[in-house]
This record gives structure tokens, C-alpha cells and sequence, in this order.
């Protein structure tokens, strides 16, 4: 009897302190959340201020279309067109009824392309390809004191690192996803024609079927919400960076699972919003 | 001239600069030495405005650094030169356009101009054709000549150097020492400089303040500083066998 009442009591004490630890981890994260999103609120509202000089800020902008928008280039293409014939190829697979008519191969080809793929997944390879080079690079800058020394000069360093690459990645990102869209059903095209999927006749069908305008458009609001994201948020991440080269890499990669989960979540509320 | 009335700064939980007076002197190379962990280098961010002070003023030429808006800041910001540890040239321009960049951010001046004041910045610190050279590419002591071309660009009236001999070989280091040392004589410029290396002290110590434990424990210059009787400045000079023979 005795012995069940101590384990009783040990069960609730160490319940109890499983409670209280618990209580404790959630408002230590809750502080941080909070915290960090105070200092992005922040950073942006630094950001978003006058440029020091007009053509050294559109010169910036044209370097940083090249290095974040032309130099993705390679593999958004090769990405679009295996998926889209890849799409395709899926599609054919499973509608092998007769009752489903063969266009709808090229119809749900471009519509998942259109409304998902080109976006959303591009700027999810995006995040990885260039957050991280946005994190690195601005992080390394922070260690190696060349923001320090923006900032002696007088200049406002967050609008001068971070401003140029969100106006580029918002000015060049949608006509990646364009060309992404056009390639991907391309890919589903190549598919088609030469690997027996469907004829090219039925493919083609299925593209140019009930083809509505607006979804681009909501396409590329989404792309100019997901650039906005990936350069912020890798900025940001950049920006604080303390320490030395292990830190970069950490913020890199936080850069890269961030910006990935909150294109998730815009993804869904613009989705709902806009469908 | 810099003034520093009672400034003091901490992090979190503990103070690094606690109530520091002192009066850094124009036409001077005015020194800042001190063990490492002393509160140097956070004494220097503060005064450029790097870090925020706690408590206390600082004065550039009687005019009130701290508590300014951002705009005002810039202004005195855009008569200081700083060279830092590592030099801090950005990576992805070459020397020519490290050295132009405060002109091309501050001034209205032709390319021409910019590239007449590179060439003669980057001739007054004895570096010639190295125009086209990304960081990368320099040694050590390079990069500290073309940090500071890049420190005095714009003709700055407060030159920072915070170890500019941090990394050096002796010979190249008191390369550097006298180079800062006549630049500020021929430019009138308020220097100072954060080392804990004693040639720099000797050879350029117009004057010279010792931070211990956060604290400003004693001001005088290169003369003053052999002969002292404080315990703990004693204890820095004479750290090293050979200041210890020397001195015998």
C-alpha cells in the first residue's frame, strides 16, 4: 500500500514537473517568436526607406536581377520541363478509362502547372537557390565588418543590402515563373510526342481548352508575395547574423526552412483569398 | 577633438565601459591600449556610434554625437574615416571601387575626379597598380593600406583605426603606425587608434589611454608611459621579456 502511494506520488511529481517545464518551454519560444518577428517588423521598416543615391541604387537592382534572376535561369528550365512531362506522364497513367477523354492529359498538364507547379515550387527551389546566397552573402558581410563599415560611412545598411534584392527578386521572379509555365508545358508536350502518353493532337486539345487568364495573374501575385518572402526573410536572417562562419551557415539554412514554410502558409491564405 | 563624458555601456547582464572621460586631440595620434577583453573595441564602437552608450555624452568637436536622429548622425558620420580589424573592403568590388565607393555614395564629383582622388589616396598609402585587385587577392598588409586610402577618401576630419597591425609582420606594422602617424599630421585629422601592440605605442603615441577592466586608468603619451609608477599599467608595458630587459 505504502509502496503504491510513493509511486503515485513520484507519477504526479514528476507530472507536475513536466507540466511546469513544458509552461516554461512554450513562453520561452512564444518570447522569441515574438522577438524575432519584432525584429524583422523592424529591419523591413528600415529597409524600406529612401535610397541614399538613385543610379548606384539602379545599378544595384540590374546586378542583383542578373545574379538572383538570370543566373537561376538554368535551373528553373531544366526543373520545368522534366516536371511538366513528368505531370504528363503521371496524368496518362491514371486516367486510362475510356470514359475520361484523352485531352484532359494536356488540360490538367497546364492547369497544375499554371496554378501550382510554376509558382510554387519554383520559388520553393528558389528559396533554397537564392535564400541561401542572400543569407550567406549578407552574413558574411556582417562578420567580416563590411556592414559595420556601411554603417560608419553614414549609409543605411539594411536599405542599401536588402532593398535591391527585393525589388529584383519581385521585378524578375515572375518572368522566371512564365518561362517556368511555357517549359513545364513544353516538358508535357515532349511527354506527349515521345513517349506515347497521348497524341499530340489530344495534348494540344487539353491545353488550349477553357484556358482562363486570370490564372496567370494569380500566379504571379503569388510569385511577387513569394519573392517578397524569400529575399525578406533570408535578408533578415543575414542581416543578424553574430559570430563566424558556423553562424553564417546556421542562418543560411534558417533562411532557406523559413522562407520555405511561410510560402507554405501564403500559398494557402492567397489561394484562398484569390480562388 | 572627441570628447567622452561619462560614458558607460553594457551587454545584458554585465558592464564593458564603465564612466569614461576622456579628450581625444586633433593633430594628434591619440591611442587606446589595454589587455584584450579590456572594453577597447567597444569603447571605439561607441564613440563612431556602432553601439548605443548606456549613459554619457560624446562630443565631436562640441557637437553632441549622441541622442542624434539618424540624419543628423550622417552628416558627422560623412567626416569619419574608419579602418577596421580586417580591413573590411567589400568583397565584391575591386580596390578601385572600394576606395571610390564613399565618393560615388557622397559627392557629386565626375568619374574622372573620383578616379584622379583613388589614384592619389591609394598613391599617398604607397600602393600603385593595384586598381583592378579584388580583396582576395591582397596580403594582409595591403588591405590595411587600401582600408585606410578608402578611411580618408573624403577627406574625413576623424580618422578610427581599430588594430591596424593586428596580423602584421613588425616591419610592415610600423609601416602602417607611421603611415596613420603622418597622414594625421598632414591632414590636421582627429586620429585614434585601438592597439594593444607596444612599437605602435612608442612609435606613434601622441597620447595615449589605458583601459583596464573597462575602466580609464591612466592618459599621458609615449614619454610618460615608460616611467609611470601605476601597477597595472606597468604590468601591460612590461608584459613581455624583452620590454622587461629593455628596461633593466
Amino acid at each position: 500500500m505504502k509502496s503504491s502511494n510513493f509511486g503515485l506520488f513520484n507519477f504526479c511529481n514528476e507530472f507536475s514537473n513536466y507540466c511546469v517545464n513544458s509552461r516554461k518551454l512554450i513562453s520561452t519560444g512564444l518570447k522569441k517568436a515574438f522577438f524575432t518577428i519584432g525584429q524583422y517588423v523592424m529591419l523591413m521598416k528600415k529597409v524600406f526607406t529612401k535610397h541614399d543615391k538613385g543610379p548606384v541604387f539602379r545599378n544595384q537592382i540590374l546586378t542583383e536581377i542578373d545574379n538572383l534572376g538570370v543566373d537561376s535561369l538554368g535551373i528553373v528550365a531544366i526543373i520545368s520541363i522534366f516536371m511538366g512531362a513528368v505531370v504528363a506522364i503521371q496524368t496518362g497513367y491514371n486516367t486510362t478509362s475510356p470514359w475520361i477523354p484523352t485531352y484532359t492529359v494536356g488540360f490538367t498538364t497546364r492547369e497544375s502547372i499554371i496554378l501550382e507547379f510554376s509558382n510554387t515550387i519554383i520559388c520553393l527551389i528558389l528559396a533554397g537557390k537564392v535564400g541561401s546566397r542572400i543569407a550567406s552573402e549578407i552574413g558574411t558581410m556582417r562578420v567580416t565588418e563590411q556592414i559595420d563599415a556601411l554603417e560608419v560611412m553614414g549609409i543605411n545598411s539594411a536599405n542599401y543590402l536588402i532593398l535591391p534584392k527585393i525589388v529584383a527578386a519581385i521585378l524578375i521572379f515572375p518572368v522566371l515563373v512564365c518561362i517556368s509555365m511555357f517549359l513545364g508545358i513544353l516538358g508535357g508536350w515532349f511527354a506527349a510526342a515521345w513517349m506515347n502518353v497521348v497524341t499530340v493532337s489530344a495534348y494540344y486539345d487539353g491545353i488550349t481548352l477553357d484556358f482562363i487568364p486570370f490564372e496567370i495573374f494569380y500566379s504571379v501575385v503569388k510569385t511577387i508575395a513569394f519573392s517578397f518572402v524569400i529575399t525578406s526573410v533570408s535578408g533578415f536572417y543575414g542581416f543578424y547574423v553574430h559570430g563566424g562562419a558556423l553562424e553564417v551557415g546556421r542562418a543560411s539554412t534558417k533562411a532557406v526552412v523559413m522562407s520555405s514554410i511561410l510560402i507554405i502558409l501564403c500559398n494557402l491564405i492567397i489561394t484562398q483569398l484569390m480562388l | 577633438m572627441i570628447e567622452t563624458r561619462h560614458i558607460s555601456k553594457g551587454f545584458t547582464d554585465h558592464s564593458v565601459i564603465h564612466d569614461i572621460n576622456v579628450t581625444f586631440d586633433r593633430g594628434k595620434t591619440n591611442l587606446i591600449i589595454g589587455p584584450s577583453g579590456s572594453g577597447k573595441t567597444v569603447l571605439m564602437k561607441c564613440i563612431v556610434g556602432l553601439l548605443e552608450v548606456d549613459e554619457g555624452q560624446i562630443l565631436f568637436d562640441n557637437r553632441l554625437f549622441t541622442g542624434m536622429s539618424f540624419n543628423d548622425k550622417k552628416t558627422i558620420r560623412q567626416e569619419i574615416g574608419m579602418m577596421f580589424q580586417g580591413g573590411a573592403l567589400f568583397d565584391s568590388m575591386n580596390v578601385e571601387e572600394n576606395v571610390m565607393f564613399p565618393l560615388t555614395m557622397f559627392t557629386k564629383k565626375s568619374a574622372e575626379e573620383k578616379l584622379d582622388r583613388v589614384n592619389f589616396c591609394l598613391k599617398r598609402v604607397n600602393l600603385e597598380n593595384v586598381n583592378r585587385l579584388y580583396p582576395a587577392e591582397l596580403s594582409g598588409g595591403m588591405k590595411k593600406r587600401v582600408a585606410i586610402a578608402r578611411a580618408i577618401a573624403m577627406n574625413p576630419s576623424y580618422l578610427f583605426c581599430d588594430e591596424p597591425n593586428s596580423g602584421l609582420d613588425p616591419k610592415t606594422s610600423i609601416l602602417i603606425d607611421n603611415l596613420i602617424s603622418e597622414i594625421t599630421q598632414e591632414y590636421q585629422m582627429t586620429t585614434v587608434v585601438n592597439t594593444h601592440d607596444m612599437n605602435s605605442v612608442i612609435e606613434i603615441g601622441d597620447k595615449i589611454a589605458f583601459i583596464y577592466k573597462g575602466k580609464l586608468w591612466w592618459v599621458g603619451d609615449k614619454h610618460e608611459i615608460l616611467d609611470t609608477d601605476n601597477e597595472e599599467l606597468n604590468n601591460f608595458v612590461y608584459a613581455t621579456e624583452l620590454t622587461r630587459r629593455l628596461k633593466k
